[in-house]
């Protein structure tokens, strides 16, 4: 078998979708950090949704639905991508062959828990990984930067296969995407205030009465559920206080449900634009990120069955967050360029 | 979280790798930092996987008692549950706790059950069998 390697250079981020558009554009001379992709995209967010459950447990995230950081970094940089989708896992492997063969680095939707590569205890059945393929080797493994691997990785076609073509939730169905063209140099400034404004709208939620499950609002939902886990049993207490602390941290956030990586964004934005109003919405983020990650620490204490800390405290650290998301929320609504 | 605060506490769940965090220097500023694990977060995926294990235990017990069927136990082994599993084969839930009883299980074709055997990434063979050790 014939060997393809594309020109690539890999570096590690923090979550897959933000380091692919990273990845992908920077190797195409087009340099975009991963938190710049991240925060162009207004991906940041809060959704608690009790009634969407994952093993048993309810859907807490803190970031937009996937795809969206890659659809809407494309859409602001006006850069064009193709996208295809299969229905048969053939055509979808000489597609991405005939790619490589093209020399384009070719972005996948992926399932984490085919992929052998991945440590046991991190796979799980989530179709929304992404990955990049920069080559194949002479033995038909594919090349792969996995962005969340501090190296790049190989993974045999038939794995690999597999993980694209994995069914469930949010299946991947083969999806692809490779740039057309080079992208072209935009001025940055207009979108990185646009994005901002975005993110401050979304972060008071969703203005209907009766949803109380996204931005602040939510945060004080899920600060009132932690209050209401005295009157359940003690094991269930403790597997979802576990199953937040899961969400914010274990699955590639950078900490603290990505208000770290925004945070970075801000102060990254805050250089490129020359605006100080940024830099106090950078500090204010961090401060937000910090109380995240003092409410883990107690969530965990109280795991381990540590009699000083109380359901009450835990749920107060909560609603720290949420005041404290509401500050940078102002801060973001208030920016003038 | 400041530079010198990033965890590096080779936490056992990261399988000797790093992941990559955010974190300010001195001047508020933000830098890339690689973390080998921190005790916080692998406290509650162990946690959270204990649990898991425990499940798919029970499940093995149950079935090797002939409580319920084989594909209980790889259907947790896979860290798949109900709903999941429905979602994966395109099935009602409620056909799903059908085939968990092991009688109604026996009588399935091998060409349901292959749909299982591809989820779960097994062969029949295996899927129709227990292994001798959970």
């Amino acid at each position: 078998m014939s060997q393809i390697i594309n020109q690539f250079n890999h570096k590690q981020s923090s979550h897959c979708e933000s380091g692919v558009v990273s990845n992908m554009l920077s190797n195409a001379g087009f340099s975009l950090s991963e938190p710049m992709a991240f925060g162009l995209a207004s991906a940041l967010t809060f959704a608690y949704i009790p009634f969407v459950k994952i093993g048993g447990m309810p859907l807490i995230a803190y970031r937009m639905p996937p795809k969206t950081i890659i659809k809407t970094v494309a859409k602001k940089l006006g850069i064009k991508l193709i996208t295809q989708k299969f229905s048969s896992a053939q055509a979808g492997m000489q597609a991405l062959d005939d790619a490589l063969a093209q020399g384009k680095l070719v972005g996948l939707q992926t399932s984490v828990y085919y992929l052998p590569y991945f440590p046991e205890d991190m796979r799980f059945h989530f179709n929304a990984h992404n990955l990049l393929v920069y080559g194949k080797n002479d033995q038909g493994d594919y090349l792969i930067s996995d962005p969340v691997f501090e190296e790049v990785v190989t993974c045999r076609a038939e794995d690999l296969q597999k993980a694209r073509f994995a069914k469930g939730a949010l299946a991947p169905k083969g999806t692809m995407y490779y740039l057309d063209k080079q992208p072209q140099a935009v001025d940055l400034k207009p979108a990185i205030f646009q994005s901002l404004r975005k993110t401050g709208k979304m972060m008071n939620g969703i203005p209907i009465p009766g949803i109380p499950f996204f931005g602040a609002k939510g945060i004080d939902y899920l600060a009132k559920q932690i209050a209401n886990l005295d009157q359940k049993p003690n094991k269930y207490a403790r597997l979802y206080l576990a199953h937040i602390v899961r969400m914010q941290e274990e699955i590639g956030t950078g900490g603290a449900g990505f208000r770290f990586m925004f945070a970075s964004y801000l102060d990254e934005a805050a250089s490129l634009t020359n605006n100080k109003q940024l830099e106090e919405a950078a500090k204010l983020a961090t401060e937000v990120g910090d109380l995240w990650r003092d409410f883990a620490m107690k969530a965990v204490f109280f795991c381990k069955n540590r009699q000083s800390v109380e359901l009450a405290d835990i749920s107060d650290s909560v609603k720290q967050c949420a005041k404290a998301e509401r500050a940078l929320q102002r801060k973001l609504l208030n920016l003038t360029p | 979280m400041k530079l010198d605060e990033v965890p590096q506490d080779d936490s056992p769940t990261y399988s000797g790798h790093k992941k990559l965090l955010y974190a300010v220097d001195e001047k508020g500023h933000y830098h890339k930092v690689q973390s080998s694990g921190w005790d916080v977060e692998s406290f509650a995926t162990k946690l959270a996987v204990d649990d898991l294990n425990q499940q798919t235990l029970d499940a093995y017990q149950d079935a090797k008692a002939g409580l319920v069927s084989p594909l209980a136990y790889h259907m947790l082994k896979a860290r798949l549950d109900i709903t999941s599993l429905a979602q994966a084969t395109g099935k009602f839930e409620w056909q799903i706790k059908r085939h968990l009883k092991p009688k109604i299980f026996a009588k399935l074709s091998d060409q349901k059950l292959q749909t299982y055997a591809d989820i779960i990434n097994i062969s029949l063979e295996k899927l129709k069998s227990l292994p001798s050790q959970p």
